[in-house]
């Protein structure tokens, strides 16, 4: 063996395999990117590039990096299923469906006032959190996305304003991708 | 020539040619625009991706830069988890919506197939049922792939 080197891992995870490189014990990308799961890294390499994503998660607490590396996975999933519009078509896409589903609901709850029902059981819980996230996402509405071009002057600013307010779920899972 | 290039090249710190694919969106005059996306994405994934968009529609490449540069300060304020907690808030959000309307759906039909005067025994029986969903919906949705 010529000079030192660092100890060889037995198994080169996912991200050391595609990189062709020794994996070594103290490897960041180790713990979230198992060796078989080799898809899983491909995607996010091919998206974000490897020295970013190790930057990103350089950037975070540990016991953060397994969501970051899931939401970049899933943010690299939709990119690569949707080139142009990614993750904002899906944005966009629910927005819609939300807009639809308040008017079902303003309809609904129409048409039990006239029978003289009391709506007050119903809950408002889905209300004020729909009103506080559409405090946050502001004027911009995607649901003609992608017929409207200039989004992203209204849309960024409230929204990133959310996303530090509110990203901090915490463990969940992630949603199906969006057709 | 100096004068004239992209904001990519200025911060690439290369000459900017003629048909450079990031000169027609990212002018110079927003500098902070590349270099989230170039943190984020990096610059030669950002060409890769654009260069695989049909050049005979330019307004696709419009429109993913205008994602990308979306994605990528979002990911830069939320470093954890991007974008997709909007994703995620709006999944929640949309699934208490219809659980909300599902009860009231189930409301009205009893109450145009009964008559509403039986609006006490009604309340019962659709508390009961907010009850269960609010219990279901209380835990993380069953999301599938």
């Amino acid at each position: 063996m010529k000079g030192t080197h660092a100890p060889r891992s037995s198994s080169s995870c996912a991200a050391c395999k595609l990189l062709k490189r020794r994996c070594v014990p103290t490897c960041i990308f180790a713990p979230h990117f198992r060796s078989d799961e080799p898809l899983k890294f491909a995607k996010v390499h091919k998206v974000f590039g490897a020295s970013n994503v190790s930057k990103i998660l350089s950037e975070v607490p540990e016991e953060q990096r397994e969501d970051t590396v899931s939401s970049l996975a899933y943010e690299a999933e939709v990119r690569l299923r949707d080139p142009v519009y990614g993750c904002i078509g899906a944005i966009a896409m629910l927005q819609g469906k939300m807009v639809e589903l308040q008017h079902d609901l303003a309809i609904a709850r129409a048409r039990l006032s006239s029978y003289g029902h009391p709506t007050s059981s119903v809950s408002s819980t889905s209300a004020s959190s729909y009103a506080m996230l559409e405090d946050h996402l502001g004027e911009a509405n995607f649901a003609g996305f992608p017929a409207c071009s200039g989004f992203s002057n209204g849309f960024s600013q409230s929204s990133t304003e959310f996303i530090s307010q509110h990203g901090t779920t915490g463990g969940f899972s992630y949603p199906p991708y969006i057709q | 020539m100096v004068m004239g290039r992209c904001a990519a090249c200025k911060y690439l710190r290369k000459a900017c040619p003629e048909d450079c694919i990031f000169a027609p969106y990212f002018p110079s005059n927003n500098p902070q625009r590349f270099e989230n996306v170039h943190r984020i994405y990096g610059a030669k994934n950002v060409a890769t991706m654009l260069k695989e968009l049909e050049p005979l529609q330019p307004y696709l490449r419009a429109q993913a830069v205008e994602t990308l540069c979306y994605e990528a300060e979002s990911r830069i304020q939320n470093p954890v988890y991007g974008c997709a907690a909007i994703i995620f808030h709006l999944q929640q959000q949309i699934h208490n919506i219809e659980s909300e309307l599902a009860k009231l759906r189930a409301e009205i039909a009893i109450l145009s197939s009964n008559g509403h005067g039986q609006a006490s025994e009604i309340q019962l029986s659709t508390d009961q049922v907010h009850e269960d969903q609010s219990g279901s919906s209380s835990k993380a949705p069953n999301w599938f792939i």
